[in-house]
């Protein structure tokens, strides 16, 4: 069955239109903890210019945001408070680990440093270097553009699927002392959840 | 009279125990946990070391003829005449107990959180003494030498958020 269409009509899916506008709409919050923060502002800045992304709108309210940048270090007595703000941010909102730090702990591999946020919270995107240069963020920006286009939804289901609920890399046995032991910090952010 | 060398000297003379060094200048005096509050509150009120520069610690274990566990180290100064005099307090288990410095100085208080928090040093008389750099939650004391670079898994001793729980 054939419509007549006028020429200024663009027929899509709901769920492209949704994602084509969100995608274009990406709101930090910038979780710059260490170094590489300086170089998130320095993207954020007019000589890389991240409004021509549609995310320069950086925003201290996780209520307000839909795209976390992590950038540095995070520091055990840190991750309570970045897993709280990732839970005060409303969905759709997608993560981008930036730098060696924060996707592996880098060189900081110390009793005190996350091994990786990826351990604790979804990751979305990772930022290798050290750090890495603006443009790299951009690129990352970038991709996730395309996969938020790719595979978005209106309704999220994206983010229900079984693939998505597996912990990345959480530990069970840790390398050298095997399963954490009873000298631990669990329990006292029981109200996290 | 206050040269750091004289001060040493008078220390050594009122204190039984007490050892003297120097090293380029710097003059050492090592007491005995027992006189610390004494020969601090001389080497304030007498003879003119009113700034205390820090408070740290030590952990001698596995070091090289070390007889005792820990050293803590007062770094004061003598704001007058940029003199500088090095205290020194050998302390072993169990017994890991000495007297606050803060009723003579204020600002020790946050040195000696930092260095019970890092080395499980405890302050008599200290007004607040927690943690002040790991969790409150936090059982080890992590500059100690027998404690692992990485840490016994606490850093990776949390729940993890997967998307739905989010
Ligand atoms: S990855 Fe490098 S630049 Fe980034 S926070 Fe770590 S040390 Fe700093």
């Amino acid at each position: 069955m054939a419509i007549e269409l006028p020429d200024n009509v663009v027929v899509s899916k709901l769920d492209e239109l949704a994602s084509w506008c969100r995608k274009n709409s990406l709101w930090p919050m910038p979780f710059a903890t260490a170094c590489c923060g300086i170089e998130l502002m320095a993207t954020g800045a007019s000589r890389h210019d991240l409004a021509r992304f549609g995310a320069e709108v950086f925003r201290f309210s996780p209520r307000q945001c839909d795209l976390m940048i992590v950038a540095g270090r995070v520091v055990m007595k840190m991750l309570p408070v970045l897993q709280r703000i990732w839970q005060q941010m409303h969905e759709p909102k997608w993560c981008i680990s930036m730098g060696a730090c924060a996707s592996t702990g880098g060189v900081f591999d110390t009793y005190a440093v996350v091994q990786g946020i990826d351990r604790f919270i979804p990751v979305d995107m990772y930022v290798p270097g050290c750090p890495p240069r603006p443009e790299q963020l951009i690129q990352a920006i970038m991709d996730l553009q395309d996969k938020i286009q790719r595979e978005g939804t209106i309704m999220g289901d994206e983010f229900s699927t079984q693939a998505r609920q597996q912990p990345k890399r959480a530990l069970v046995e840790l390398p050298i002392i095997g399963r954490p032991s009873a000298a631990c910090v669990r329990g006292t952010y029981e109200g996290l959840r | 009279m206050n040269r750091p060398h004289e001060v040493a000297q008078a220390i050594l003379s009122r204190c039984q125990g007490a050892t003297t060094s120097s090293f380029r200048d710097q003059c050492r005096v090592q007491v005995p946990a027992e006189h610390l509050l004494d020969v601090l509150r001389y080497v304030k009120q007498e003879a003119g070391f009113d700034l205390l520069v820090d408070i740290t610690c030590v952990d001698y274990l596995h070091y090289r003829d070390a007889t005792e566990r820990f050293g803590v180290v007062y770094l004061l100064a003598r704001t007058e005449s940029a003199e500088r005099l090095t205290l020194r307090v050998m302390l072993s288990e169990p017994q890991l107990e000495l007297p606050s410095a803060v009723p003579l100085w204020e600002g020790a208080n946050w040195m000696e959180r930092e260095v019970y928090d890092m080395f499980g040093i405890s302050f008599q008389g200290h007004p607040d003494l927690r943690r002040i750099l790991m969790p409150e939650a936090f059982t080890a004391h992590p500059l100690r030498k027998d404690y692992p670079l990485q840490g016994r898994g606490e850093r990776h001793n949390f729940p993890v958020l997967t998307r739905a729980e989010a």
